[in-house]
């Protein structure tokens, strides 16, 4: 009884997703399978930089003074849009600032604050405990100024896209005019006005104007040549820091860990074969 | 119960014997997962996924509790506290990672589990019970997974909880109504999130209950083994401790470097980008995907895109759920006497194309809802359905299966004494 039952709710779930898959495979047939959009002729995958990271692959580390080319990058370009809420001033001593260094950086910087004589809102230069304070009072703020794309914010950003630190390098080297074809096949992805072509971006067009347009936009105190690229991949290299600031250290526990773990296991293997050697086996 | 020769608790030490008038909890423990338990001895690593599951299932609580210690379930902070936790609370961040990644590492033991069940067919009787609370077990461990995912906050958590709690609103007449009660809203905030955090914190205990009664009704049968022949004699078995206990340790440790590979070297590879971007409810993601342990189901769910009688999104919520309830009802759909698919081998082919099915419709359900992948996941969901309840009713009536030995130590030792009198050629499960 409960198999034909069963036999008869197999057949009748079988019946009707047939019946679906039937007319999608009809539609499929006579109209094709669904529409090529520009996304998926024109988008390109992110690419790091010649050579990668120093923080890339299963030994990493971080290469300080890249860190530190690259927070001045954030500094002086990314921060007049983008804010870095999950970073305070305190951590850049990851960064290889001695504690004096992030006093004298953190006071560099304005942070909101309240008047404690009026309760008014006043501001204040930063203090080592303080996090990087945002650009715009708030996202309508950060919406008008925009041509309402909020920026988003950068602490995270190299985690919450595919391959982030690639990602951030491919779309900062990546701006460029439209192709012809482009033009051509999708009329409809040229970018407006205020919308600038990058094919590493989802849709292809973003509202983010090139922000690092020229080599030499930042003078690097430790003379590397600030190139676009350069600049690109130091950028790229502090936000992956920026994002997860514990990312070396746990590849390096990672590999104590598993050493550990290949010991114990081995013990236990050989613990397993002492245990059951006492058994009786298979004569022949 | 337990056979009849399986070692007895004797106490000699002083504070032992106390315990064991008192209140006899080694004698428990000694029983279930000691000397006292006498298992078969031909068990393959097959069977160490019961005891690796029982592992995750402590991990995912110790980790659990720690974080949410730290953790803040108010729509305004939860995706701070998150951050907070990865940044600034000491060793936050191989917490989060080891109970993210240990809700993966629970799933694929769970699923071998299960698959592990299916070829052997440990749902047949005498084991229907301990086949019952499995199922209902997974059922809770989806829920508690569901919910887990939410808690972060992110774009992912937001729009997968409105695309799944969006499911009950297609069922008839109170689908609506239900979903806002459910939700306590009409789209995913504070409320679901607090009432998800609390569910999230009180499920996996329920899980841990229902693990006891399955152990439970595990130790009246006794562990089923790969022969599919029940045990016979004393040579059949050995006892648990210290042979399983050895065995189910060196595969603990196997288990544990595929794992901590996984937390310290490719924390998010499981993981959505997306649940890295605090939760929207104004900005839709490109593509909305659940976690990968629900993407079979969750290909199932979209397979059904033609309206026939009862709406398609109807007609996908009910196979999704029947898709796991049919797993209630194998212990009856499979009707072979035969256990062991090593002795069936028109089962064994089918098994195979099961499995390869399954990982098609895990395929699907990662993939974007667009074609060719919505018509490769018809036809994966038909196979599906048709497997267990056309397929297996079928060939457990029409197939002739091979010759099983005579005994577990026959398998094991080429030869049993015991089997004076046996007849090979019948199957004596």
């Amino acid at each position: 009884m409960i198999r034909l039952v069963g036999i008869l709710v197999g057949i009748g779930f079988t019946f009707v997703v047939l019946l679906a898959f039937v007319t999608g495979a009809y539609t499929a047939a006579t109209e094709g399978l669904g529409e090529e959009t520009a996304e998926k002729a024109f988008h390109l995958e992110a690419h790091g930089p010649a050579g990668g990271f120093a923080h890339d692959g299963l030994t990493p580390e971080w290469d300080l003074a890249q860190l530190q080319r690259g927070y001045q990058v954030y500094k002086e370009v990314c921060s007049a849009c983008h804010s870095l809420e999950f970073v305070a001033f305190r951590n850049l001593e990851d960064l290889g600032y001695s504690e004096d260094e992030v006093k004298a950086e953190a006071a560099a910087w304005v942070v909101p604050d309240i008047n404690p004589d009026t309760g008014e809102n006043s501001t204040r230069p930063g203090t080592p405990t303080d996090y990087f304070p945002s650009p715009y009072a708030n996202d309508v703020a950060a919406a008008a100024a925009n041509n309402n794309a909020i920026p988003p914010d950068l602490s995270l950003i190299t985690k919450a896209r595919h391959h982030g630190p690639e990602y951030v390098y491919s779309l900062l080297t990546g701006y460029q005019e439209p192709s012809a074809e482009l033009a051509a096949r999708f009329p409809d992805s040229v970018p407006g006005p205020g919308l600038y072509h990058n094919p590493y971006f989802a849709n292809l067009n973003l509202a983010m104007a090139p922000p690092l347009t020229t080599d030499g936009q930042v003078t690097y105190a430790d003379g590397t040549e600030a190139t676009v690229s350069q600049m690109s991949q130091d950028v790229a290299a502090f936000l992956t820091w920026a994002a997860e600031p514990s990312l070396v250290d746990r590849v390096k526990l990672g590999w104590i860990v598993m050493g550990f773990l290949l010991f114990v296991t081995v013990l236990a293997w050989l613990a397993k074969k002492s245990v059951w050697s006492t058994l009786k086996t298979r004569k022949d | 119960m337990s056979f009849p020769w399986a070692k007895q608790y004797e106490p000699t030490n002083p504070v032992a014997k106390f315990f064991d008038e008192k209140l006899p909890l080694p004698r428990l423990v000694y029983n279930a997962v000691g000397a006292g338990y006498p298992v078969p001895r031909n068990l393959s690593y097959m069977w160490n996924f019961g005891v690796l599951a029982g592992f995750c299932l402590v991990l995912q609580i110790v980790t659990g509790v720690v974080l949410a210690m730290h953790y803040a379930a108010n729509d305004a902070v939860a995706f701070n506290s998150v951050e907070h936790i990865m940044r600034d609370v000491n060793w936050g961040w191989a917490m989060r990672y080891a109970h993210a990644n240990g809700a993966s590492a629970f799933f694929v033991v769970i699923y071998l589990h299960i698959f592990r069940g299916f070829f052997y067919s440990s749902y047949k009787a005498p084991r229907e019970m301990i086949w019952l609370i499995g199922v209902v077990i997974f059922l809770l461990m989806m829920a508690t997974a569901f919910m887990g995912y939410v808690l972060p906050w992110g774009q992912m958590s937001f729009w997968g909880a409105k695309v799944i709690t969006g499911l009950f609103g297609a069922i008839p007449l109170v689908g609506e109504s239900l979903q806002v009660w459910l939700l306590g809203g009409y789209a995913p905030d504070n409320a679901a999130l607090n009432r998800f955090f609390s569910l999230h914190f009180l499920l996996p205990f329920v899980i841990a209950g229902c693990v006891i009664l399955h152990i439970w009704a595990l130790h009246i049968p006794g562990s089923s083994n790969p022969t599919g022949v029940e045990v016979k004699s004393e040579s059949d078995t050995v006892p648990f401790h210290p042979y399983y206990t050895a065995k189910d340790g060196f595969g603990l440790g196997v288990f544990l470097l595929i794992y901590c590979a996984f937390v310290f070297f490719m924390p998010n590879a499981l993981g959505h980008p997306d649940n890295y971007i605090p939760a929207n409810p104004l900005s839709t993601p490109a593509h909305i995907v659940p976690e990968w342990y629900f993407w079979p189901f969750y290909a199932i769910l979209r397979a059904f895109t033609f309206d026939f009688i009862l709406p398609a999104k109807l007609w996908g919520v009910l196979a999704m759920f029947a898709a796991i309830l049919v797993w209630f009802f194998l212990p009856w759909l499979d009707k072979s006497p035969v256990r062991s698919g090593s002795y069936r081998p028109l089962f064994r082919i089918f098994f195979w194309v099961l499995v390869v099915d399954m990982l098609i419709l895990f395929w699907l359900g990662g993939a974007a809802a667009e074609e060719p992948y919505v018509m490769f996941s018809q036809l994966a969901t038909a196979y599906y359905f048709l497997h267990f309840l056309v397929i297996l009713p079928i060939i457990s009536s029409i197939e002739k299966p091979k010759p099983l030995p005579f005994s577990i130590t026959e398998a094991v030792l080429g030869s049993d004494e015991k089997s004076v009198l046996k007849n090979k050629s019948e199957p004596t499960a």
